[in-house]
């Protein structure tokens, strides 16, 4: 390569020049709006995609060629997938594929109820935690206790004091999960209150209810947000796991817990009753857990990104 | 009037320290422990000391940002120490407060509209919309920022642009006096001047008391009236800037100013080095609590405290000695 210059100074043999520096101080694009938050958080978007796409999944059920989930055929027992069973038959020959898409109903429905549960019951007991100093430590050990248990030990416990139905399990796995969120939220507020513009405020003349409401609450969201994923993802995983030791959902309901459990039996040599269920159950919890991993990273208040 | 703004009478407080299974106290941290002291109206009294000497503590108990464990905050000859927090209400707007660290001290969720009508708003000080446009406006011209920064938000503003909204915020409730809690400390040394001289403009516009806390003496003495030196949560000098600067009569403010660099290259500099760290705050030492570090120490310093005494022309300094061996100092 020959460089031809107009520099007095020569310059010395093995050095080449880079004919035009690369623009380092290029500023980063900024994009605006719900399509550039996600063309800049594409794991944002492929979660978020995937996740609609099960959630339509779940609400179009009856129109995407399915049959009556619960019609009992015993003539086509466990038929392997086919054109006219695309995910095989079960045991008492009703359709699979029927029956995981009408399960994914159960399953999102367990999954967001839960999230938005223990969001809302963790948030106002992690307020109160936060602010109120001799209630701290009585609902911190309750906290605690909660805690020791093992999540799934104790929506088991619970759903053995009621019957199965969907609602009862939301109900059993939120108090499971509301610790989590409880515990977050008051180390979120914690380390808020300490902030100077919290200080700023109070020195303003702003009482406290408006404290919580102007200052803390705006700022807890974000990580709450995110919390409030892996708690949806979590629910739903336990949910499948109390289907499936059947102290869930009832067995009339098609749950994918439910299809698992009822294939279980079968699993060596009809592998395909457990495996749609199960693969439907992880690509949800995978979207979710992608929307709450890139909704962490683009929450970031580091990054002082506009939201 | 001779009464002066804020008086601070033997202000103590004492942090819990706390541990065990049921937050039991283990004992006190001695944070701030029997500080006087009083701020006339438009007057710049400056506390300065190292990290960890209380200076911070007193100027949040001044806040009242927390209930203090002893002593009297009196603002304009009304207790405020134990004021209920209706009482204190209206007390508020008139002490108000800039902190050091301008990037956590506004919300970042807010916009500055809204930050600067925040203590407006409060403390009733307009009565329509317009009125409050009128004086959002008049804030920023005070502060020399452009009125449409108004509608940003805080992360679009650099240190020194988020410190004069920070001002912005604290002249917004029309205060009498501001604790500039380390105000510029964190600005890079064009900014600091900026803001420095802001902070005397404002002064001088509106009759402004400041105290202003701070470990720069260069800025101190650059813009103060008096200086309160601290140490260990107590106050070991007060005088005039003159008096500090040209004749300290504490040993402990006589370290802090031979530690101040000379901007000069081969300026002659006698630092007295001290030696050790501060002790602790959670167990001072007995009589003098400077006497671990005194370059001058003997045996009264050990087991009698010094009183806060009165020299010539008004300066105050605790210390047993009337006056300091010059030799002892280079020497150490």
């Amino acid at each position: 390569m020959t460089i031809t210059t107009t520099n007095p100074v020569p310059i010395p043999p093995g050095l080449a020049i880079a004919r035009q520096l690369p623009d380092l101080m290029a500023p980063a694009k900024v994009r605006r709006g719900v399509f550039g938050f996600l063309r800049n958080n594409p794991t944002v978007a492929i979660g978020g995609a995937l996740l609609l796409c099960l959630i339509l999944i779940g609400i179009f059920a009856p129109y995407l060629g399915t049959v009556d989930p619960t019609a009992i055929a015993p003539a086509k027992r466990t038929r392997a997938p086919s054109a006219d069973f695309w995910f095989g038959t079960d045991l008492l020959g009703r359709d699979i594929y029927s029956r995981v898409l009408y399960g994914s109903r159960v399953s999102l429905t367990v999954g967001l109820s839960v999230a938005a549960l223990a969001s809302l019951a963790g948030l106002a007991i992690g307020l109160v935690s936060g602010f109120v100093r001799w209630a701290d430590s009585i609902i911190m050990r309750f906290i605690d206790g909660l805690m020791s248990i093992p999540p799934i030990l104790l929506a088991v416990a619970l759903m053995a004091l009621t019957r199965g139905s969907v609602g009862n399990v939301i109900v059993a796995i939120t108090i499971a999960e509301i610790p989590r969120v409880a515990r977050l939220v008051r180390g979120v507020v914690l380390s808020l209150r300490e902030q100077p513009y919290v200080d700023g405020a109070i020195a303003s003349g702003t009482r406290t209810p408006m404290i919580i409401l102007r200052h803390i609450l705006p700022n807890t969201l974000a990580p709450m947000l995110v919390q409030a994923t892996y708690v949806c993802a979590s629910a739903m995983i336990v949910e499948s796991i109390l289907s499936f030791i059947g102290a869930g959902t009832p067995p009339t309901i098609p749950s994918w817990g439910n299809i698992m459990a009822e294939g279980r039996a079968l699993w060596q040599i009809k592998p395909y009753i457990v495996f749609f269920p199960a693969a439907f159950l992880s690509v949800t919890v995978l979207a979710v857990n992608l929307l709450g991993d890139g909704l962490r990273d683009a929450l970031d208040p580091r990054m002082a990104k506009s939201l | 009037m001779n009464l002066p703004l804020l008086q601070v009478n033997d202000l103590k407080k004492h942090f819990p320290v706390r541990g065990g299974l049921f937050s039991r106290t283990s004992g006190w941290v001695y944070a701030v422990d029997g500080v006087s002291f009083e701020v006339k109206r438009g007057e710049t009294l400056s506390l300065v000391g190292e990290s960890g000497c209380g200076k911070s503590t007193v100027g949040r108990a001044i806040l009242r940002l927390f209930d203090i464990t002893a002593g009297q905050v009196v603002l304009d000859g009304k207790r405020i120490d134990d004021l209920s927090p209706d009482k204190l209400h209206s007390m508020r707007r008139r002490v108000q407060v800039v902190f050091q660290d301008p990037f956590s001290s506004l919300n970042p969720r807010m916009r500055v509209r809204d930050i600067l009508a925040e203590p407006i708003r409060n403390f009733g000080l307009t009565n329509s919309k317009a009125e409050l446009e009128t004086r959002l406006a008049e804030l920023m011209d005070i502060v020399r920022l452009p009125r449409d920064a108004l509608n940003r938000r805080p992360h679009e503003f650099s240190g020194g642009q988020r410190q004069r909204i920070c001002i912005a915020r604290a002249l917004a409730a029309e205060p009498e006096l501001i604790v500039c809690d380390e105000a510029v400390s964190a600005l890079d040394v064009s900014v600091k001047a900026q803001i420095v001289n802001l902070l005397q403009d404002l002064q001088q516009k509106f009759g402004l008391a400041l105290l202003f806390i701070s470990h720069d003496l260069a800025i101190v003495e650059h813009m103060t009236h008096r200086v309160a030196v601290m140490y260990l949560g107590k106050i070991v000098e007060m005088a005039t800037r003159q008096q500090i600067f040209t004749a300290p009569k504490h040993p402990y403010t006589k370290a802090l100013l031979s530690a101040v660099p000379i901007p000069e290259p081969g300026a002659a500099r006698n630092p007295i080095i001290l030696k050790g760290d501060v002790p602790s705050p959670i167990n001072p030492p007995s009589g003098c609590r400077f006497h671990t570090r005194c370059p001058y120490v003997f045996d009264r310093c050990r087991t009698e405290e010094p009183e806060l005494r009165s020299w010539e022309d008004g300066q105050w300094a605790a210390c047993h000695l009337d006056v300091l061996p010059e030799t002892a100092a280079s020497s150490s």
